[in-house]
């Protein structure tokens, strides 16, 4: 044995890089994370992103302002509806038109359900990371009912452009709200089964609690917004703080993490702060079905849509955190510069901070409760 | 603080520095102040503008001039700032903020990229969304698409487009 140290030296352990990704399952798309480790712990950590980038910005410059819309359907193809709404919110404040009360009151209600829709296959595929097969399936299950609903909107089940400047592409359809009560009804109860069956489960929460944990300053420096901001207990979301369309006529509360299985902003936080927003959606649901009013809902519709020289920024609440939309006119029918600002984008960007120190399991654990989606960051 | 309020502060913290663009409820600021500047926005008592919404470069159009907009918001004073710099086409340096706000770090490198910003003192200016061989900035106005990629041809078909 002494000879060996003699030989060898005193036992020092190599640094190794390691690729995970572009194809690897838990990094929700073509993510590729660089990763220095000792042994089995993190010490660098580098995302390298791109690999789904599609010119949206770029596009847009070569669009008039209404065929930009199914484009940002593919940015976030998770919450396709906050992308529309989130676009056509920077249009509509740019050139100051009057939206309809029946109007905002659909893009609410289909707004809650696709927050609904995307914490679910977020939450699914979260546990799905950690080895939860069967939490998977079931929000899977409840999220299909919410696409037929979509579907029977739009016709579209992912991809909706139903969102447009100044209204929507079509009023509801005869029993969609009867519909879309009953699915509450039925959906509330089962928000109990999943913490049954995941958020009380004593391996998920060993495997979330206290790992990757993010402080409230250092959350609001790196720019999160959305769910994975409320983790770390900052009391913030645009529907309450800075209300568009009508989120100032319901009375619903705003989920913030408050450290319960471990420390304040652990991955185990951001996690029910999700959970605790889809009964906040329900909320909303069931207040908006209740009082919506009738009316047209395409005459606010402008027939020709062409912004006056000038630039605005505008800001919506997804259900991934703050989509921001950066837009300059020149006046003419096409936008001269259409910046967009993804929450997913700064989200993931907080990786390199938290990830050191970690194991390579924990790093799935912290991607999957930063709830990212390559879509949108790349653009 | 309402926008003439913040103009005040800073035209007496940093003299000539800055110019409001009145119209936008915007501040031109000079990119040699910048980082003086920078500092104040996130320090000051007053202003506590700590949170960094976004950040957007943008080509002029006029072939002389890039831009960057810094949209600025205050997560306990509620108030809002929106930052202009501008500079020109030849020398497109502009200090970098990254050390202040975290979030600049990616979106000076996203910048960097499409417009072709250089930012002085960023850790790690690399390209952010295209192949680091790749050859130009796709966001600037005078771009033009290359005829192709490692031997891959790029069509040009407009048939959809115009």
């Amino acid at each position: 044995m002494s000879e060996v140290i003699k030989e060898f030296g005193a036992v020092s352990a190599e640094e190794m890089s390691i690729n995970m990704g572009p194809q690897h399952p838990s990094t929700h798309g073509v993510l590729r994370l660089k990763i220095q480790t000792d042994g089995e712990i993190i010490s660098k950590i580098e995302p390298v992103i791109g690999y789904l980038h599609r010119c949206f910005e770029k596009h847009c410059e070569n669009l008039t302002y209404e065929q930009i819309i199914p484009f940002t359907d593919r940015c976030d193809y998770i919450a396709a509806m906050h992308m529309n709404h989130a676009y056509v919110l920077g249009v509509e404040k740019l050139m100051e038109i009057e939206i309809p009360e029946r109007v905002e009151y659909i893009r609410v209600i289909v707004g809650e359900l696709q927050r609904i829709a995307s914490h679910l296959l977020a939450l699914g595929t979260f546990g799905l990371d950690l080895g939860a097969i069967t939490p998977f399936t079931w929000m899977f299950r409840d999220r299909e009912r919410i696409l037929d609903l979509f579907e029977s909107l739009c016709g579209a089940r992912l991809l909706y452009n139903y969102i447009w400047v100044g209204g929507i592409s079509h009023d509801l359809p005869k029993d969609f709200i009867k519909r879309t009560k009953e699915f509450v009804d039925y959906f509330e109860p089962q928000i109990d089964e999943y913490n049954g069956l995941l958020t009380e489960n004593k391996i998920f929460i060993e495997r979330t609690a206290d790992v990757g944990v993010i402080p409230p300053e250092v959350a609001i420096n790196f720019g999160l917004t959305g769910p994975q901001l409320r983790g770390s207990g900052v009391n913030w979301d645009l529907r309450k703080n800075e209300p568009y369309s009508v989120y100032d006529k319901f009375d619903f509360d705003v989920a913030v993490g408050d450290g319960r299985m471990g420390t304040v902003g652990d991955c185990w936080d951001r996690y029910y702060v999700k959970v605790i927003e889809m009964w906040e959606s329900i909320k909303i649901l069931r207040q908006a079905l209740a009082n919506i009013p009738d009316g047209d809902v395409k005459e606010g519709i402008p027939k020709k849509i062409r912004p006056a020289a000038g630039e605005v920024y505008s800001r919506f609440e997804s259900a991934r955190g703050e989509v921001g939309y950066y837009i300059m006119s020149n006046g003419k029918p096409k936008p001269f510069r259409v910046k967009m600002r993804s929450p997913a984008f700064c989200n993931l960007s907080i990786i390199s901070e938290i990830g050191e120190g970690w194991m390579i399991s924990d790093v799935v654990a912290i991607l999957g409760s930063l709830d990212i989606v390559l879509g949108e960051i790349d653009r | 603080m309402k926008f003439k309020e913040i103009i005040k502060l800073l035209e007496i913290r940093c003299p000539g520095g800055s110019a409001p663009i009145e119209e936008r409820e915007a501040v031109l600021v000079q990119p040699d102040k910048w980082l003086e500047i920078a500092q104040i926005l996130k320090d000051d008592p007053d202003l506590t503008l700590d949170s960094l919404m976004c950040l957007s470069g943008y080509d002029k159009g006029d072939g002389e001039n890039l831009g960057v907009a810094y949209n600025f918001h205050s997560m306990s004073k509620l108030h809002k700032l929106e930052i202009r710099i501008e500079v020109s086409i030849e020398n497109p340096i502009i200090p970098s903020i990254s050390q202040i706000w975290k979030t600049a770090d990616w979106h000076e490198r996203e910048a960097y990229d499409m417009i072709g910003i250089q930012f002085d003192g960023h850790p790690n200016l690399q390209r952010m969304l295209l192949p680091d061989d790749w050859v130009g900035h796709p966001l600037r106005k005078d771009y033009e698409t290359p005829e192709s990629y490692h031997d891959l041809t790029i069509p040009k078909d407009k048939t959809y487009w115009e």
